[in-house]
This record gives C-alpha cells, sequence and structure tokens, in this order.
C-alpha cells in the first residue's frame, strides 16, 4: 500500500493459497522469502602468521554467539515459559564447552585451517553420531547442535543476519521459531506467512502477542512465493494472494475496516455473559495450549479454559515431564482460571504429534494415539492423572481423555482415575474427590456409543477435527480430497445432534472444542441443536459471543430444524449465512 | 589410573540436565576422565561428548580417571550415577 516501489502486477494472474488465520489483520507488500540461512563453509589453508588472528576470530564470534543465545534465551523464557526456552540453554552450554573449543583452537594450529572449516568438521562429528542413534530425542538435540554450529559459523564469516531484509515485507517462511521471530521484530515486518503450523504454534503466538498479521499452515508458500512478489496477507481467512489485483486489495482493505470496527464493537463485550436473548447461558470457554495462553483467553472474556492441551509440555521435550513439573503447570492453570473451571486433555500423543518414543506407523492417523498410548503406558498416565488431580483442590478441574472409540477404554481410563486416587490418598495428598471426567467425542464409533459413554462419565465434548476426518474419509492435509472435508456436512451435523441427544438423555452436559466452535457461520446451528458448551480459539471468542447474544434459543432451535433437512453441504452454510446475516448484519462472515 | 564401571539409572538416560552435572563435577578436578560406552570413548569434561552417548535407562558405561587426584574425581562422579542424578 504504502510501499513505491512494489505495486500490483496486472500481467500476472493472481493466486491465492489457504491456510490458517493465526493474528488478525491485513497486510499488503513485497514478500521476503526466508530459508534457513546456512552458511557455506570453504576450506582454506592459513599461514603461521594468521593463526593468532584466526583464533581470535574464533573466540570473537563464540562471544558474539553467546549473547545473541542469552538475547534469545530470554525473550523465549518470557513468551514461551521456562520449558520451551531450555533448547538454548544447551545451545549455550555447547557453546560453553571449553574441551570443544580448546580441540578446535589445537586443529586450527596444527592443521593451519581457517576456523570456519575446523568448527564445521568438529561439530558435525558429534552431529552424525546423534544422528546415527535411534532415539528420537537424540534426532533433535542434533539440530541443536547443528543451530550452534552455523551460529558460530555465521559469527566467524562476519556476516550480518538478515541484513538482505530491508524495509517493509512481509516474511514467508517454512516455520517461525522463536530464535527467528527475535531478529525479525527487529526490522519492520507487516505480516507473516508459514508453511507449517497451527493456530497454537509459536508463530501464531508470537504473531498475536506483537500484533503482527499472520497466516500459518499454507503449506507450499516457501516454495511458490519468491522474494520480491507483491502479496496480500489476510490474516482473517489465513490466505496469501500472490500478485493480487487491485480489485483485491481494495476488497481486502475494505474486509480490514469492517472487521476493525466490528472488533471495536466486540471491545465492551468481554466482561458480558455468554447469554441468548431469552436467557439460556452457554459456557463459552477457550482452547488453550500453553499456561501463557490462559491469561489471554481470560482477558478475551472466555468462561474458562474448555480444552487444555497437556501434550505441549511433552512434545519436543523427548521425555514425559515429571508429576511435579506437571503439577505445577497445571496448578498454575486452575489457580488463574479460578472461580472458572479448566478441563485438561490427558496427553494426545500419537498421530501427527510425535511422542518421546518414536514409534513408526504407516498410517497414524488410525494408529497408536491418545488414549490408546496412555493406557498402553500405565506409569505415565499414573503420573499425569496424580498431578491432575492435585491441581484440583479448588474444584475447579475437569478431566477429558481423546480418541476413545470404545466403552471398555472409559472404564479403563476410569480405573486408573481411582488408581490415581488410592495413590494420592496413601500418600496424603489431597484432590477433589468428585472431580468430573469427560470423552472427547471425536471417533465415529464413540459417536455411535454416545448414550452408552455419556452414562459412564460427567461430560462429553465433541472434537470436530478428528471426527469429520474419520466420518467423511478425508485426510485434510491432502489437497487431491481437502474440498471433501465438509464442517457443515448432513453428515457430520446429524452425527453431532445425535450424540447431543445422547447426552442430554443421559444428563450429561455436552459441549465441543473442535475448529468448529469457533466458526461463527456454526453458532446459531450449534445453539439450535442445543450444544451446552463451546471452547474456542481465544482470538474469535468475542464474535463469537457477540452471536450469542443477539439470537434466541427458540430462533436457533427453528434454525438448526430446518438445517437438518438440507443434504449438501452448499445449501446449508448458504442458508446460514444469510440467517446469520439477518441476525447480525455487521457481522463480517467468511464462507 | 583407576576405571569404575557404573549403570545408567535415571529414567530419562543421560539427556542435557545430568551431562551437565557429570561435566560440572568433573570439572572441579585436575584428572583427565574420559567415558567409554560400546568402545566408543569421549571426554567427560564435554558437554557436546557426554551428550553424544545417548546413553539410555539401563546401559552400561566405563569411566576412565587419571591424575593426581583420580581416587576423588572417581568417587565424586560414581556418586553422582549412584544418586540417579537425582531426577526420578
Amino acid at each position: 500500500m504504502r510501499n513505491k516501489v512494489h505495486t500490483p502486477d496486472n500481467t500476472k494472474d493472481e493466486i491465492t493459497i489457504k491456510g490458517i488465520g493465526a493474528a488478525p489483520g491485513i497486510a499488503v507488500g513485497p514478500a521476503y522469502v526466508y530459508s534457513k540461512q546456512i552458511p557455506t563453509v570453504e576450506e582454506k589453508s592459513i599461514s603461521q602468521e594468521e593463526i593468532e588472528g584466526e583464533i581470535e576470530r574464533l573466540r570473537a564470534a563464540n562471544v558474539r554467539s553467546e549473547k545473541e543465545l542469552q538475547k534469545i534465551h530470554s525473550f523465549a523464557e518470557q513468551k514461551l515459559g521456562t520449558q520451551n526456552a531450555k533448547i538454548f540453554e544447551a545451545q549455550i552450554m555447547i557453546l560453553n564447552d571449553s574441551i570443544l573449543m580448546s580441540t578446535i583452537e589445537k586443529r586450527i594450529k596444527a592443521e593451519r585451517k581457517n576456523a570456519e572449516s575446523v568448527v564445521f568438521d568438529e561439530i558435525s562429528k558429534y552431529k552424525r553420531l546423534m544422528l546415527a542413534a535411534r532415539d528420537e530425542y537424540m534426532h533433535e538435540r542434533a539440530h541443536d547442535v547443528e543451530d550452534v554450529m552455523n551460529r558460530i559459523i555465521r559469527n566467524i564469516q562476519d556476516q550480518r543476519l538478515f541484513s538482505r531484509l530491508e524495509g517493509e515485507a512481509i516474511v514467508i517462511t517454512e516455520t517461525l521459531a522463536p530464535a527467528d521471530a527475535v531478529i525479525f521484530s527487529r526490522n519492520k515486518i507487516l505480516g507473516y506467512a508459514t508453511d507449517l503450523g497451527g493456530i497454537t504454534s509459536h508463530a501464531a503466538l508470537l504473531s498475536r502477542s506483537l500484533k503482527i498479521p499472520a497466516a500459518v499452515g499454507l503449506r507450499k508458500a516457501t516454495a511458490i512465493i519468491q522474494s520480491g512478489d507483491f502479496v496480500a496477507l489476510d490474516g482473517y481467512a489465513g490466505t496469501i494472494t500472490i500478485h493480487p489485483s487491485e480489485e483485491t486489495i481494495t476488497s481486502l482493505q475494505s474486509k480490514a475496516k469492517r472487521f476493525t470496527e466490528f472488533e471495536e464493537q466486540l471491545a465492551t463485550i468481554a466482561k458480558l455473559p455468554a447469554v441468548t436473548k431469552d436467557n439460556r447461558t452457554v459456557e463459552l470457554s477457550s482452547n488453550v495450549e500453553f499456561l501463557e495462553g490462559v491469561e489471554f483467553s481470560l482477558l478475551q472474556g472466555s468462561a474458562g479454559v474448555g480444552l487444555y492441551r497437556t501434550e505441549s509440555q511433552v512434545l519436543g521435550q523427548g521425555q514425559y515431564p515429571s508429576e511435579e513439573e506437571q503439577f505445577k503447570e497445571y496448578e498454575q492453570a486452575a489457580e488463574k482460571v479460578f472461580p472458572h473451571s479448566v478441563i485438561f486433555r490427558t496427553f494426545d500423543i500419537g498421530g501427527d504429534k510425535l511422542a518421546p518414543e518414536f514409534y513408526h506407523e504407516e498410517n497414524p492417523f488410525l494408529g497408536w494415539r491418545g488414549i490408546r498410548v496412555c493406557l498402553d503406558r500405565p506409569e505415565m498416565f499414573l503420573t499425569q492423572l496424580r498431578a491432575l488431580l492435585r491441581a484440583s483442590t479448588r474444584k475447579n478441574v475437569r478431566i477429558m481423555f481423546p480418541m476413545v472409540s470404545t466403552v471398555q477404554e472409559v472404564r479403563l481410563a476410569k480405573d486408573f482415575v481411582h488408581r490415581a486416587k488410592e495413590e494420592l490418598r496413601s500418600r496424603h495428598c489431597a484432590f477433589d474427590a468428585n472431580l468430573k471426567i469427560g470423552v472427547m467425542i471425536e471417533v465415529p464409533s464413540a459417536a455411535m456409543l454416545a448414550a452408552d459413554i455419556a452414562h459412564e462419565v460427567d461430560f462429553l465434548s465433541i472434537g470436530t477435527n478428528d471426527l469429520i476426518q474419520y466420518l467423511l474419509a478425508v485426510d485434510r492435509d491432502n489437497s487431491a480430497v481437502a474440498p471433501l472435508y465438509q464442517q457443515f456436512h448432513p453428515a457430520v451435523l446429524r452425527t453431532i445432534k445425535m450424540v447431543i441427544d445422547a447426552g442430554h438423555s443421559n444428563d450429561t452436559w455436552v459441549g465441543m472444542c473442535g475448529e468448529m466452535a469457533g466458526d461463527p457461520l456454526a453458532t446459531i446451528l450449534l445453539l439450535g441443536l442445543g450444544i451446552d458448551e463451546l471452547s474456542v480459539v481465544p482470538t474469535v471468542l468475542p464474535e463469537i459471543k457477540k452471536i450469542i447474544r443477539s439470537v434466541s434459543h427458540k430462533q436457533a432451535r427453528e434454525i438448526a430444524e430446518s438445517v437438518l433437512t438440507l443434504s449438501t453441504e452448499q445449501e446449508i452454510k448458504d442458508y446460514l449465512y444469510t440467517t446469520t446475516a439477518k441476525i447480525l448484519p455487521e457481522i463480517p462472515l467468511e464462507v | 589410573m583407576i576405571e569404575r564401571e557404573v549403570r545408567i539409572r535415571n529414567k530419562a538416560g543421560l539427556h542435557t540436565r545430568p551431562a551437565a552435572s557429570i561435566v560440572k563435577t568433573a570439572a572441579r578436578f585436575e584428572s583427565e576422565f574420559t567415558i567409554s560406552k560400546d568402545g566408543f570413548e569421549i571426554n567427560g569434561k564435554s558437554i557436546i561428548g557426554v551428550m553424544t552417548l545417548a546413553a539410555e535407562q539401563g546401559s552400561t558405561l566405563l569411566l576412565r580417571f587419571d591424575g593426581p587426584d583420580e581416587e576423588a574425581a572417581a568417587t565424586a562422579v560414581v556418586d553422582l550415577f549412584d544418586r540417579g542424578f537425582d531426577e526420578e
């Protein structure tokens, strides 16, 4: 927009890539494609006289690398928590390894080679050994070692990182590591777009805290876009358009205006309850991945946490956290949320989420994941349950099991809760004896058995992302079939209705914590189907609350009834779009 | 020179934290200190070396101490292994 050099290029067709909106806003400008800069290392012979200078360079590079890492470490600790900052601690330790550094210095002297080639050769040895290990944890450590190595080499070569990034740009990268974001934040960044990552990835969290529009999960953005391409980023819809036309830019700008105006309206809504015009209250809570997310969700006006993804503690750590480590995190979350409640989902590892124990499967989504892993790892499961129970003394903690497909699994999991309670009793630890237990309904068999499962537990929570994928036999990451992944597929909606009815006929409340819960187009329908709780991404919470407060339950029921008579997704979306726009004309809807 | 055989007792094995404790303890002594596992030897005073061992729970390591304070160094390091690095 303000950029004078780059303007829309009408000679090229516009291409739009769809991902996930991670931080709201519109950005238009030149792209800067950032790929992990790997310094090239050339081996050079040096003379006797040059040795001293070479060693000086090495030492100066180490000092500078440590300064950089200390900065990154404290930033990461502040923004992402102590646990996530630990990788940088390990990197600093390697940098301070006096044996390693003296070996490198000795080799420079003895072999008369330039510093960077010796650093490369010596540290690569360790990297290779780590990569040769069977353990997934060691593979990750190999990346740490490589990062440190590249940092030293880069500093030796006296390169200034990202010096090519000048002026304003939309940064396109594969993934955004905490370390990258720190450096980027010093420059003027209009927006972020990443190939990988979800709404709760580090990239998304950072963009939101820095108030920079972002789209994540764009998959092939770095492959298609080249540095200097003129692009338009839509952080609401999660899209990036390459070579956008004048019309596209104008429509995005007016969209930004509409959203900003609507957001101003929403600012006042945080403290108001999520209640329909005819006084039906819906529990409107949020999905949270890190402790840091809890505060943000409360600021957005969330009535507690409807899904706390505990596996974030495990991923990338290479080990299951101890009972104490877990207890600390759960206890703090429960304290922050009080007097509201927090629903902790037990470790949901497997599928696309790597467990500390790496296990190769042909078809991980139909494999060892969720409750299946928990039941097969009694010690790990009991440790988590004890930690959760100990955090429940305020009586605001609930536990939910993922990936349940049989009633037997529910009974086994309940037995484990019972055992964890017994163990705590014998240790004289306090906990909530009546702690509520729930099951995620995300497998079609569990949906079919919702009544039987409801009979066993206190609540059900529909996880739409997996439920849709399993129900429709569509892998939404597979672009060949992605359009068949239909959130408003009539079969999906009828299954949701079935689960809600089954829960209610067993006096069990039914919530929803998948992406659909946070889709403004679905809100009235879900209300009408009788959903008791919606757990959503905190960013959309005020909007969903506004919709709930604009409609009566009676109206919503009528709309839901009409929707259930329709038999294609398109008809359903059109109908919902029209009715929602009629009820709340100022809402900017995405279809 | 003194040799000692130790077993990894803690669940998580020789990950970063225990590796750092070993290096820190060994650094207090003048004696040279090496660790061997499956015929592969590393300098026990180097964090990157100890991390590379990838020693999991139950694996056996051979420790070698050589120098004027080898006795004291061996006692301190072996004690660290015996306590499982004060982890679970």
